[in-house]
């Protein structure tokens, strides 16, 4: 789940950590009275989930409450790459005499937190380590004693710094540790950490992905996910709700499947047959008639898909639950759409029958499922 | 697992101690099973949440390996485990993991044991039903298993495919190895190098799911998400090839990549 910049920033705060000084604003005469509160020239910057909003003209500069409104409005009527922009960080700005990066990620392959940071601050850090790898500083981060005061301040030399500003740097590298314990953040990132003209360090940009399987464990975030979700469709957070994979694509055959692997093989084999999948749908293993028949309704309210394509390999996932479970949608809402159904596994030849009396037909194979469904979409059109 | 000859010896579900399950005694705590029953494994369903909890319970009484089938678990939680578990030698599967199998002789695990059959192909995946499309094709095919281990869909987890790899390297009953990736993290790369460093000694085909994922969303897997431009299907396919590996473009593919060796 990731974090806005502003709630990013509201965190850092609790931890003493520096960011510059801010309010947020959610119409044109909010961001008036931020302004005269902060007095000074000030950056508007759209809060939106995706990235590259700088290019985009998400963030634009007023030094006046005048202009602060008006550039808050334009901003405010903005969509960014398909998000709407619903708030405005109207804040303090700073000339840097120097920008750093610094993040802490998940390291897979290591197995561990670590902390990831350049001297190259303020570009894509991707593009740092593609070109000049030497600039990137990697320090694993022990996941049982966890970050130490000493290791903070040996990256912050490695950075750069010395003397009172190391350990600034290195006080700030361990909030944002403690932070990303406390959080259960997958990434955090400053980019850029600035050194003002007056020899302050403030992180200028702060960014926090969440992790999605620790929400059990933030009744605030589980709350905040049930009310705003921008960078989700209105279908992904149904189905969310209804603990349903789904991510919803631009394509024409809606796919049903149970098991992440299986799903995304069957989108890949539609892709190599010419046709387009419309999203990943994983009902997971075991699947009530219930929640099969929630991933059906959901799939079918797409207008975009055209042909349905359900690949049931059972294991846990029982064929007859299945089957009963599209019988029930097609009572109960009918299904308008021509439906390619894969069925194989535990209760197999239950779940065929109970099909076949209802004249729809199985097949056997996934490469004949793919087939069938990519043709029927030709004829469709 | 008990009907595929699996021996387990004892279940544990905190408070429901004394108790009994298809004939197994429930206890407590690992602790009382552990004095009372020789026991080696131990195989966890218990929810996300508290999964840690019992993970870490079973390193504490030596159990290895444990086979961690939950899915859900938190990264940090993830993190911990297998830096206490590395600490302590023991061996975890998992997350998120189907679990393993020796056909004709253990399971410990979910998989629908019907399809695997006895042979020579060691399978290593992480993924979960997609394992069972591809043993089924493989079983099909004639081309029997040797083992089939999930390493698990989750970010952080015990084995890797070059763990198991190397396992089945040194593993007189696998003669060639069919592994099964998806889009997300390096371990197929990583795999990559590894295979080349060995000048790996016997065949593998691969197969790499996620083609049509678009990045920076989690295609179900919490591991599966391409991040930037990090982690997606074509790099590891690349690696893959790069590595010699036959890479199918189709799941019923890997057999006829197996027999054609």
């Amino acid at each position: 789940m990731k974090l806005f910049e502003y709630e990013a920033k509201e965190i850092a705060q609790q931890y003493d950590l520096p960011v510059p000084k801010g309010l947020v604003a959610s119409n044109a005469q909010e961001a008036k009275e931020a302004f005269l509160k902060l007095n000074q020239p000030c950056m508007i910057k759209a809060q939106v989930l995706v990235a590259g909003r700088g290019k985009a003209g998400g963030i634009r500069p007023a030094s006046s409450d005048e202009e602060a409104s008006k550039v808050a409005e334009s901003l405010l009527s903005m969509t960014i790459k398909g998000e709407r922009v619903a708030k405005v960080l109207v804040e303090q700005k700073l000339a840097s005499r120097h920008e750093r990066y610094i993040s802490i990620v998940v390291d897979r392959s290591s197995k561990c937190f670590t902390l990831l940071c350049s001297s190259e601050g303020g570009v894509d850090i991707e593009q740092v380590a593609a070109n000049n790898p030497e600039k990137i500083i990697r320090h694993k981060i022990d996941p049982l004693i966890g970050l130490q005061e000493f290791e903070s301040r040996f990256v912050a030399k490695k950075l750069g710094y010395s003397g009172k500003q190391m350990n600034q740097v290195s006080s700030i590298i361990t909030k944002l540790y403690q932070i990303t314990l406390d959080y259960d953040a997958e990434l955090i990132e400053s980019n850029p950490l600035i050194e003002t003209e007056n020899g302050e360090l403030i992180a200028a940009d702060l960014r926090i992905l969440v992790d999605d399987n620790s929400l059990f464990r933030h009744p605030k975030f589980l709350e905040r996910m049930k009310t705003f979700e921008p960078d989700m469709t209105p279908l992904e957070v149904k189905a969310r709700e209804k603990g349903l994979a789904f991510v919803e694509l631009d394509g024409e055959v809606g796919i049903i499947g149970n098991g992440a692997g299986l799903v995304m093989a069957t989108l890949d084999m539609i892709l190599d047959y010419k046709g387009k999948p419309a999203n990943f749908c994983d009902v997971g293993g075991g699947a009530s008639e219930e929640r099969i028949a929630s991933a059906l309704e959901i799939v079918l309210a797409n207008p975009k898909v055209k042909v349905l394509l359900i690949n049931i390999m059972g294991g846990i996932t029982r064929c007859d639950d299945v089957a009963n479970a599209i019988l029930d949608i097609q009572k109960r809402m009918g299904i308008s759409k021509p439906m390619v159904i894969r069925l194989v596994g535990t209760n197999e030849e239950e779940g065929r029958k109970i099909l076949a009396a209802a004249n729809i037909p199985s097949l056997n194979t996934m490469e004949e499922a793919a087939a069938k469904a990519a043709e029927l979409v030709s004829k469709v059109k | 697992m008990l009907q595929y000859g699996t021996k387990i010896v004892a279940g544990v579900t905190p408070g429901r101690g004394g108790g009994e399950v298809n004939g197994i005694p429930v206890y407590d705590a690992v602790e009382e099973a552990a004095s009372r029953f020789d026991v080696s494994a131990s195989i966890i369903f218990v929810p996300a949440p508290f999964a840690k909890d019992a993970v870490l319970e079973a390193i504490s009484s030596g159990l290895s390996p444990v086979v961690v089938i939950t899915e859900g678990i938190p990264v940090k939680d993830e993190i911990q485990i297998m830096e206490v578990a590395r600490l302590k030698g023991i061996t975890v599967i998992g997350p998120n993991t189907p679990g393993i199998i020796t056909p004709n002789e253990c399971k410990l695990g979910i998989m629908p044991a019907h399809i695997f059959k006895q042979g020579k192909v060691g399978l290593v995946s992480r993924s979960g039903t997609l394992t069972y499309e591809i043993a089924a094709s493989l079983t099909a095919a004639g081309l029997g298993q040797s083992t089939c281990l999930g390493v698990g869909g989750d970010p952080v987890v015990g084995l890797s495919f070059v763990d198991v790899l190397e396992m089945f390297r040194k593993d007189p009953s696998t003669e060639a190895i069919a592994m099964i990736g998806e889009i997300g993290g390096n371990a197929e790369e990583m795999a990559a190098e590894y295979i080349k460093k060995t000048n790996y000694p016997k065949p593998i085909a691969a197969y790499v799911a996620g083609r049509a994922a678009p990045p920076g969303k989690r295609m179900g897997h919490a591991g599966a998400i391409i991040m930037g431009r990090s982690g997606t299907a074509e790099t590891k396919i690349e690696a893959l090839r790069d590595a010699g590996v036959r890479v199918a473009l189709k799941p019923g593919e890997i057999a006829r990549l197996l027999k054609s060796k």
